[in-house]
């Protein structure tokens, strides 16, 4: 019988969680099976190669035209070298010895380096430097954590594998999976439905109805499962998610009010008493018995998604939430994790801080790096239309910053690399189609947990397409040969 | 005809992903994300049925998007749009200096608007981000 090639332990290019026991199946430099991965995963491993341009374009006359890797790169430097205040931005979906030359290239042009988490977890990383992090890896998680939070984050639909792999349905050394009761739960939610049907029915036709309950009203206003020793789910936010029907207990907040409520339960921690009923639409008895779940779990974790760092209180939010951290440590260990979107955010962090010292919105344009979010900042720049061009790495803000910035944003020279169509690139002045790290090019990449992880190297990339990295440094080479130029005349 | 006050917010959906990586200029892309999750009694309120078409206008721009049932009733003055071209068209820029837009909670009012289509990513381009 003829064996597949299988291609083992290899790490998803898509979410902070990173999986890297993903398995595939390639034949003739093609992947036509995928094991273990998440939707997402899957539809990234098996349609990367569909909208796809196979051949650098350059606009003329309005219209994109296919021209050759060296009038490209010609083009690009040209744009870059004359400009006087470009941005460099996205770099979170693409490894980090490419994000390494384009902080080299920040600082050659005089720009703004910028990744993706200045419209995600900016506003985390402002807060940590002013509060501190407690927190840990994944795998402290998986084996030890016995409560976990997810605040403001949806990991069913955004990071589809976390819960499976490092939380709640996963059987740790001193944790057991909560599966089977999450599938007995299921069980008794559909019997229950079934029951209320047929009680319906037997209503609408004259028949025996089933009698009310006369059971004593629960004292507890919380599900059994939480005042239980074994692992527990809560999930808060502001609508009731995929993730709020498998948690154990959900906690639905006011729009815009999470900060209250974090301060709410570091109020009640200590003890003080609050005069109110209810805080952000929660009743202060459910609050008070909620913290006592806190309190007495071994090892709490909370996760918080950017449901905390986009709305109202943006980074004061995490200031709470790292607080109220810090504030349970007092009586048990409890830790706190940002929920990262794409796979190397973190990478583009870590890289820009090893490389300049600060790790997202990094100014070059005095010589030397500045980091002032909300002034250097790529949206803003943007929104001010401070910026006179662009390059964009493995990002689509075109599609994903507000309608001002974006307008800005492809009004100057726009160069795109990535390998395939986006808005941005059908913006764009010069767009380098680029091998996919991950599947096409082996890299490193961090995890949410900051974490390293390499990227594997699984298909061949389409003939004369280079990776992200040797495209930038053929940029850089360009553009330190014209300044030389520039000097010398 | 009847509109509604509501607070919008944009996120992720498992569709929204395989979407974006099978392909943005894909149909399955714009299925995705060129849509609004609304609360069937706020449906019922605007007289807009399953996949017909709504406007949202906020301070920052409109959009035409398809007008989806939200499974996660109730949530009545509340929608969901996934994060995308169209999303973006409603966002607030304001960054409180912090360089993070507001993409959550954005006030805006909702009418149908069957005479109106939804673009398509090129259309929506060509129609905001002409570029000669």
């Amino acid at each position: 019988m003829k064996t597949l090639p299988i291609v083992s332990n290899v790490t998803c290019p898509v979410c902070g969680s990173l999986c890297d026991d993903i398995e595939l199946v390639v034949e003739k430099n093609i992947i036509t099976k995928v094991k273990n991965a998440c939707g997402v995963g899957e539809s990234k491993f098996l349609g990367y190669s569909t909208h796809r341009p196979l051949k650098p374009l350059i606009r003329k006359k309005g219209e994109l035209v296919e021209v050759s890797l060296i009038e490209a790169v010609k083009k690009s430097a040209e744009i870059l070298a004359n400009s006087t205040y470009p941005i460099l931005y996205g770099w979170s979906n693409t490894n980090c010895e490419a994000i390494r030359v384009g902080v080299e290239l920040a600082e050659e042009v005089g720009g703004v380096i910028d990744n993706t988490s200045t419209v995600c977890h900016g506003p985390s990383v402002l807060s940590i430097q002013d509060v501190g992090f407690p927190t840990c890896t994944l795998g402290q998680v998986r084996h030890r954590a016995d409560l976990v939070f997810y605040w403001g984050s949806n990991p069913w639909s955004a990071h589809p594998r976390h819960i499976e792999r490092y939380t709640n349905f996963t059987d740790g050394r001193f944790r057991s999976s909560t599966w089977n009761r999450y599938l007995s739960s299921l069980g008794a939610y559909r019997a229950k439905q079934r029951m209320q049907r047929a009680s319906k029915l037997a209503g609408e036709i004259g028949q025996a109805t089933v009698p009310e309950s006369t059971a004593p009203e629960k004292i507890s206003h919380l599900p059994p499962a939480l005042l239980q020793k074994q692992r527990k789910m809560i999930v808060v936010d502001v609508r009731r998610t995929r993730t709020a029907d498998i948690a154990d207990y959900f906690l639905q907040v006011a729009p815009n009010k999470d900060y209250e409520l974090l301060q709410a339960f570091r109020a009640l921690i200590r003890d003080e008493e609050l005069d109110v009923d209810a805080v952000a639409g929660v009743p202060i008895e459910i609050l008070e018995e909620l913290v006592d779940v806190m309190v007495s779990s071994e090892f709490g974790v909370l996760f918080f998604g950017v449901g905390l760092t986009m709305s109202a209180g943006k980074l004061r939010n995490i200031d709470a939430a790292l607080s109220l951290t810090r504030d349970l440590n007092q009586f048990t260990k409890f830790l706190i994790m940002p929920m990262r979107g794409h796979y190397n955010v973190t990478g583009a962090n870590i890289v820009s801080t090893w490389q300049t010292g600060y790790p997202y919105a990094v100014d070059f344009s005095r010589g030397y790096p500045r980091y002032n979010p909300g002034e250097t900042s790529v949206t803003d720049i943007l929104s001010r239309g401070e910026s006179d061009a662009a390059l964009i790495v493995a990002s689509d803000p075109v599609a994903h910053f507000p309608k001002v910035a974006a307008e800005n944003l492809v009004k100057n020279p726009l160069i795109v690399v990535d390998p395939e169509t986006s808005a941005t690139s059908l913006m764009a002045d010069v767009v380098f189609p680029s091998a996919i790290a991950g599947v096409e090019v082996e890299g490193t990449a961090y995890r949410m947990d900051m974490v390293p992880l390499p990227l594997k190297k699984v298909v061949k990339p389409p003939k004369g397409i280079l990776s992200d990295h040797q495209i930038l440094l053929r940029i850089l080479r360009e553009v330190r040969r014209l300044k030389k130029r520039q000097k010398e005349a | 005809m009847p509109r509604l006050k509501v607070s919008v917010l944009t996120g992720r959906t498992i569709r929204q992903g395989q979407g974006k990586e099978y392909g943005k200029l894909s149909e399955r892309y714009w299925k995705s994300v060129a849509i609004c999750e609304i609360d069937p009694e706020d449906m019922k309120y605007l007289g807009v049925k399953e996949n017909e078409n709504v406007k949202i206008i906020a301070d920052y721009g409109s959009v035409v998007v398809r007008a989806v049932k939200s499974l996660r009733a109730p949530h009545r003055s509340v929608v969901f749009v996934p994060y995308g071209p169209w999303a973006s068209m409603i966002v607030n820029p304001e960054t409180h200096g912090t360089g993070m837009p507001s993409f959550k909670g954005i006030t805006a009012t909702i009418e149908t608007a069957s005479n109106e289509q939804v673009l398509s990513l090129k259309e929506l381009l060509k129609q905001h981000f002409r570029k000669e």
